[in-house]
């Protein structure tokens, strides 16, 4: 088993056996986090580029700490010092950032497809680091590594995400990975954020519903997947915060609707006292302090698998040298 | 002198399907007859052999936007005019929305000026139907007429309110012009990039329902009842538009409307994150093409409508969200048709040949027949010749088409304009 892709660009077109390769990739990352001493030499030489095109705090310092701790260096482009602000189009920024030759750029872009758009574009893998609205692959194996661990398998869960799913690119690649495992989904929010259309983006067969109460959602639940409310972000149309607790905050009262072994992930960062209650968020059900540890490891994985190439410096993990095709071509 | 030698003359207007020669003299047809029947030495002139070909009446283009002025470095009069006829259309309709607007007579001057320099086919201008198209005041549409415009439209968008909409039907009635309309609740596809459906949401774009166009299709269709005006529906995409479309015509309404070959080939699902695939109305669902079909073999629609719409790679090839609307339609809209709707056994060549030149010209209120004493247009198609799509061998300043590389089935072999011959491949 190999990665046959060059890039990273959404889970969408990623088999189960493929998933369940790079989650296997990222054990050994695991164990290293546990490490008094974290940093290897696995990718000394190489130059990582952090191209984030929209603001990100936690995504970006997880990249970057995962490239650090296999010890390649990074140059960093961040939005408030982008040339995109002087005019320059992305495609001419990213040939820039190219041409001063890093082995593999990590973006984020506000844009849905703008990672797809540049992978088109360039010759060195491409890690999608978030689109717009539309996926966030290294925070769905995040999600499910941590899922894997908690509940000891993927097959056949019952997930619940609760939230704004229409604007969600967590979400999407959350349904894209756990659906090939025959998780079945219950997405609940305000209609306008769950849109009927949800129900038909998973592979043939996949069982997504959409439910408006919580507490029809809630019933049976073996992971909560929490969104984060986006008051930043102007919503068409904007719910008030208050209604938005009245009807769908995750409470300790409302978390009891679920298995009792039901466990609650949240990609961060936190509202606490909106959708999610302080209790909830540091209850013993709470695996939102587990989803960063893992990040670094999955990230850690995808960024070894995607750069050494050549095996011989891989002492964690084995990746055959072979000719990548990338992921949008088979989409 | 130009003599059309045994071509397969099909001709709506007179009913024709028959093998004939065709002289041209000046700008007029002066001779349509059984081949042989045309004595050669009275014919000095040039003579093209069609054996194989369909000779057809020149085809009109109701919607195109030639980007001068304002916009040449996507394209010009004399670019998009040479794609036009590389396409096989002799007379192109020119949407107003340059820079400046087409709004006033001094504009509409300037583009028939420039045409008359450097136009390979007949250009026929669309004045704007509000000052600046910002649907606040009529623009000067009577001086525009006399100038030259063929029809008014705030193409791009819609006439902003009902009321204006209104205002511009009744005048256009007492002017004898019909309202091109780019129906669309602004409102409603606000954002939006492409259609709402499972493909925008599983891609992540902000989309817009069907409704964006057939609310506004509808507000439309009443007010051309209120008015008597003539209506045209522009590139109309949704099944709920063509059914009001379809019942307007029920009623006797003087509605019309007309049908793009990206909509009748492509879907929604198509789009990938390709720019080349964005234009407005988007593509839509799998149930719109298939109705669209459906009217463009039943008769509801009028005709195919190219809006050929180039954007220079620097401004299209962008984030797909950040790109302008718009496709290239000149050069593949007779192949597409050809191949959807003729080789897919949905519509006859009568029918097709009926789209692209009795259709549009019935909506500009004029005849389009192979007729001696008939201005001297004509296109000439091979129906089987299997050919490719080059964008980059397009005569246009733009490269945003999405059938780039096609193989076809049959396309444009010449179109003559007043008499010449202006393109041959």
């Amino acid at each position: 088993m190999t990665y046959r892709f060059r890039d990273l660009l959404a889970l969408e077109p990623l088999n189960a056996d493929e998933l369940t390769f790079l989650l296997d990739q990222s054990k050994p990352f695991q164990e290293i986090q546990r490490h008094p001493l974290k940093k290897l030499a696995t990718l000394r030489g190489k130059t990582i580029a952090l191209a984030f095109f929209e603001n990100s705090t936690r995504t970006r310092i997880s990249f970057g700490t995962a490239a650090s701790r296999l010890g390649a260096d990074t140059m960093n482009l961040q939005a408030e010092s982008s040339s995109l602000k002087k005019g320059e189009s992305l495609l001419d920024t990213v040939h820039t950032l190219n041409a001063m030759k890093p082995d593999c750029l990590v973006m984020r872009h506000a844009s849905s497809g703008a990672a797809d758009f540049v992978a088109r574009h360039l010759d060195i893998p491409v890690i999608n680091a978030g689109d717009g609205t539309h996926e966030h692959p290294s925070q769905g194996l995040l999600d499910a590594l941590t899922i894997r661990d908690r509940k000891g398998s993927l097959e056949n869960l019952h997930i619940t995400i609760l939230g704004d799913i229409s604007h969600s690119r967590v979400a999407r690649s959350n349904i894209h990975l756990l659906a090939k495992f025959g998780c079945r989904f219950t997405l609940c929010g305000p209609a306008m954020w769950v849109p009927r259309e949800l129900e038909s983006i998973g592979p043939p067969g996949a069982s997504i519903r959409r439910v408006f109460r919580i507490e029809e959602a809630l019933e049976d639940a073996d992971v909560i997947l929490l969104l984060r409310v986006q008051t930043e972000r102007l919503h068409e149309p904007a719910l008030s915060a208050g209604d938005y607790i009245l009807l769908y905050q995750l409470n300790a009262e409302r978390l009891r609707l679920a298995k009792a072994d039901a466990i609650v992930l949240h990609p961060g960062p936190m509202n606490r006292g909106i959708e999610i209650t302080p209790e909830v968020a540091d209850g013993a059900q709470s695996c939102v302090l587990e989803q960063v540890t893992n990040g670094i490891a999955v990230r850690m994985a995808l960024l070894f698998l995607l750069t050494s190439g050549a095996v011989e410096e891989g002492n964690v993990a084995v990746a055959e040298n072979q000719p990548k095709e990338s992921t949008h071509a088979s989409h | 002198m130009l003599l059309i030698r045994n071509g397969r003359v099909i001709d709506p207007a007179t009913q024709t399907d028959a093998l004939r020669d065709v002289r041209l003299d000046g700008d007029k047809i002066v001779e349509v007859a059984a081949p042989g029947q045309i004595q050669l030495d009275a014919h000095n002139g040039e003579i093209f052999d069609a054996t194989g070909f369909i000779v057809a009446p020149g085809f009109i283009d109701l919607h195109a936007h030639l980007r001068e002025p304002g916009q040449e470095s996507s394209e010009t009069i004399e670019t998009g005019t040479k794609s036009a006829a590389r396409g096989g259309f002799t007379a192109v309709c020119c949407m107003p929305n340059t820079k400046p607007v087409n709004d006033n007579a001094s504009v509409t001057r300037f583009i028939l000026d420039r045409a008359k320099a450097s136009a390979s086919v007949r250009v026929w201008p669309i004045g704007a139907a509000s000052v600046g198209s910002k649907g606040e005041a009529i623009a000067e549409i009577a001086a525009m007429r006399d100038a030259g415009i063929v029809a008014v439209s705030d193409d791009g968008k819609p006439i902003a309110t009902a009321k204006l909409t209104r205002q511009v039907m009744d005048y256009c009635l007492s002017l004898d012009l019909p309202v091109i309309e780019h129906s669309e609740d602004v409102s409603l596809a606000a954002g939006a990039v492409m259609r709402e459906g499972v493909t925008s949401t599983r891609l992540g774009l902000p989309g817009m329902p069907a409704a964006a166009e057939s609310v506004c299709v509808a507000r439309d269709v009443q007010l051309a009842e209120l008015t008597g005006a003539r209506l045209h529906v522009a590139h109309l995409s949704a099944k709920a538009s063509l059914e009001q479309v379809r019942s307007a015509k029920s009623r006797g309404l003087r509605v019309t409307c007309e049908v793009t070959p990206h909509h009748f080939t492509l879907i929604d699902e198509d789009v990938q994150y390709d720019s080349r695939y964005k234009m407005n109305p988007p593509l839509a669902a799998r149930d719109d093409r298939k109705a669209l079909i459906e009217g463009l073999a039943d008769g509801t629609v009028d005709a195919i409508a190219t809006d050929h719409a180039p954007h220079e790679p620097a401004l299209k090839d962008v984030e797909f969200d950040r790109a302008p609307f718009g496709v290239l339609g000149f050069e593949t809209a007779l192949a597409l048709a050809l191949e959807q709707l003729v080789h897919a056994g949905r519509i006859s060549l009568m029918r097709l040949v009926e789209l692209f030149t009795t259709g549009p010209a019935k909506v500009l209120g004029m005849e389009r027949k192979i007729w001696p004493g008939q201005p001297g247009d004509l296109t000439i198609f091979s129906f089987e010749q299997p050919w490719t799509y080059d964008v980059k061998q397009s005569p246009s300043k733009s490269r945003n088409s999405p059938f780039d590389g096609r193989q076809f089935k049959g396309g444009p072999v010449a179109a003559i304009v007043a008499g010449r011959m202006i393109h041959k491949k």
